[in-house]
């Protein structure tokens, strides 16, 4: 397997972020290996094992799938009206490449407006687990970790951070 | 103050029970609160779990009060202001951690972890009238456990904690009955988020089963979809397949209970757990059955209960275990603390489920928390219209208040009103 550049993976990641911020979940979905995982371990416990500490969020495949069929739902009254969304990605950095498994690291600031308010700033890092698959990747694991010590007027994550 | 001294309109004899809606509004009604419910009553602070071992501390805010929830070098738990006897500053920045001494960073007072004055940079500069003895950190007027769970009381004339929960200890002790040696721990991570709501709208939304099909819809269909049974209620005025009861447990406490339909970690299986966990839940069961008798063990196994201690402690024992505060952070926004709790000794494989089972539900990224979450948010910009729009309806089962209430009615909400009610019109 030839070497993955960064601006590949740029690539891919901005385009994640754009699917997400749009409300393009299915695309985003389509996007996952059948045993993706999405983990937002505790703001206070980042590097926490999601079967010993308490997440905010550990869905397995299967549990991802119900999230998109939940707050694609209008009866999802904390996403009705949808959030609008943006955000930044940076600092993106190839922390490994294993045959075809590459770790990408990356910082993010996503900014959050509903209800005519201004939400706030979600802010913190991600790391991905990419697979390489023909030209473009498949995304095997995609863990958020928060910079704030609590959520506090953040309030929720009901959207697809 | 409207009418008669009283926030509630409550007629038994037409059944009609009204709330003043400036209980959710009013910045002066907050400030009494401050001092008629949160000064007097017993207020959660800590689990003795969450400070293991001597040194073990914790520090956070307890109705307004920056405290520090430590072990002492003897093993006693205690709640230190955590407020220097100097000039002020506050003697520990951490958020947890494990420490002899706690120091002043503004003039290097220190103190050891059970509060005593322990060292006073170049202290002969004072005269012999300066005692270290007397200038410890303070503490609330009283501080006591019930089954690890340690409250404090900032009124010198407060009933013993005991008297305070009365009948509420027989549900804590329905969840605590999970653990074979009776030993529950908070689980590492906590949830700490901020709604935009009055305080009180998350006591009456943490009983209020009148919500679920509604609000929760979402949630219901996850439900289904991960292979629940949903039976459509059965019973008038239900509105979940099982039937639940809402319990007056005396002294401005309440209880959901409620027959299970949604799966508990101990112990009723769903779908939800996999296949490979009917085993282990059936010797979970078995181990119920055999310690506590099959009658007590159904209870501890087959019912959901949300357990409301007054003011703002809320112990969830539902899709799994949760303990719930929350204070008031100005009237229209609050802050919630809520945790994870279960036995010590669960296997590894049991401690999964129960962390996935409470994800759910419960919590910032749960498939039910943020949609609780929103509705309040929303009742309290409903609100805004208070003074042209006065009353909250809350009248549900009024009817047979002398009789069985469920869940779905508002009865264990007037519980929470009159109590309430009742110690805002006391003069302190």
């Amino acid at each position: 397997m030839s070497a993955v550049t960064r601006a590949e993976v740029e690539d891919f990641l901005y385009m994640e972020a754009d699917l997400l911020d749009n409300w393009k979940l299915a695309e985003w979905e389509a996007l996952l290996t059948d045993d993706a995982g999405y983990y937002i371990p505790a703001n206070d416990d980042p590097t926490g094992d999601h079967r010993k500490s308490l997440f905010i969020i550990a869905d397995d495949r299967e549990r991802i799938h119900q999230r998109i069929i939940r707050v694609m739902d209008p009866n999802c009254h904390a996403e009705a009206p949808k959030s609008h969304l943006s955000r930044i990605v940076g600092n993106v950095r190839i922390l490994s490449q294993d045959g075809d498994t590459i770790t990408v690291a990356a910082t993010f600031v996503c900014h959050r407006y509903r209800r005519y308010e201004r939400m706030g700033e979600y802010v913190g890092s991600t790391r991905h687990i990419l697979k390489r698959e023909g030209d473009s990747f498949r995304i095997k694991e995609r863990r958020v970790f928060l910079k704030s010590h609590e959520l506090g007027s953040l309030g929720s994550v009901s959207f697809m951070l | 103050m409207p009418g008669n001294g009283s926030y509630v309109i409550d007629d038994r004899e037409k059944g009609i029970f009204l709330l003043d809606r400036s209980v959710h509004v009013s910045e002066e009604i907050l400030r009494e609160e401050m001092r008629k419910i949160f000064g007097k009553c017993w207020i959660y602070v800590g689990h003795a779990s969450e400070v293991k071992k001597p040194g073990d501390f914790v520090t956070r805010k307890v109705a307004g009060r920056p405290v520090i929830f430590v072990r002492d070098q003897k093993g006693q738990v205690r709640c230190l202001f955590n407020t220097c006897r100097h000039r002020g500053s506050i003697v520990s920045a951490e958020r947890c951690g494990n420490a002899r001494r706690f120091m002043c960073v503004y003039h290097g007072w220190s103190y050891g972890n059970d509060g005593s004055l322990a060292r006073v940079p170049s202290e002969e500069a004072y005269t012999d009238a300066f005692d270290k003895a007397d200038l410890g950190l303070k503490t609330p007027a009283h501080f006591e456990s019930y089954k690890d769970f340690w409250f404090m009381n900032l009124d010198p004339d407060a009933p013993p904690l005991g008297d305070y929960l009365g009948r509420t200890r027989d549900y804590i002790d329905l969840v605590v009955e999970q653990s074979p040696s009776g030993q529950m721990e908070v689980l590492p991570g906590t949830q700490e988020y901020d709604v935009a709501a009055n305080w009180k709208l998350m006591v009456e939304n943490s009983v209020d089963d009148y919500h679920l099909p509604t609000t929760h819809s979402t949630w219901l269909n996850f439900m289904r979809n991960s292979g629940v049974v949903m039976e459509p209620p059965k019973g008038a005025g239900m509105v979940l397949p099982t039937k639940g009861l809402a319990i007056d447990l005396g002294n401005g406490h309440f209880t959901t209970d409620n027959v299970n339909f949604r799966g508990r970690p101990v112990a009723a299986w769903i779908p939800l757990y996999g296949e490979e966990a009917k085993p282990e839940m059936a010797a979970i069961r078995a181990e119920l059955v055999e310690r506590l008798g099959a009658d007590r063990a159904k209870r501890v196994a087959d019912t959901n209960r949300n357990l409301v201690i007054f003011p703002n402690l809320v112990i969830n024992d539902g899709s799994s275990v949760t303990i719930r505060t929350f204070f008031p952070n100005g009237v229209d926004k609050m802050h919630v603390t809520a945790w994870a709790l279960g036995p010590v000794e669960e296997s590894e494989s049991a401690r999964a489920r129960r962390l996935d089972a409470f994800l759910t539900f419960y919590g910032p990224g749960g498939f039910a928390t943020p949609d609780d979450v929103e509705a309040l948010e929303m009742v309290q910009k409903g609100l805004a219209n208070w003074q042209d729009d006065r009353w909250s309806e809350m009248s549900r089962g009024m009817g047979h208040e002398d009789g069985e209430q469920l869940n779905s009615d508002e009865f264990h909400l007037r519980l929470f009103w009159r109590k309430w009610n009742a110690m805002m019109g006391e003069q302190a």
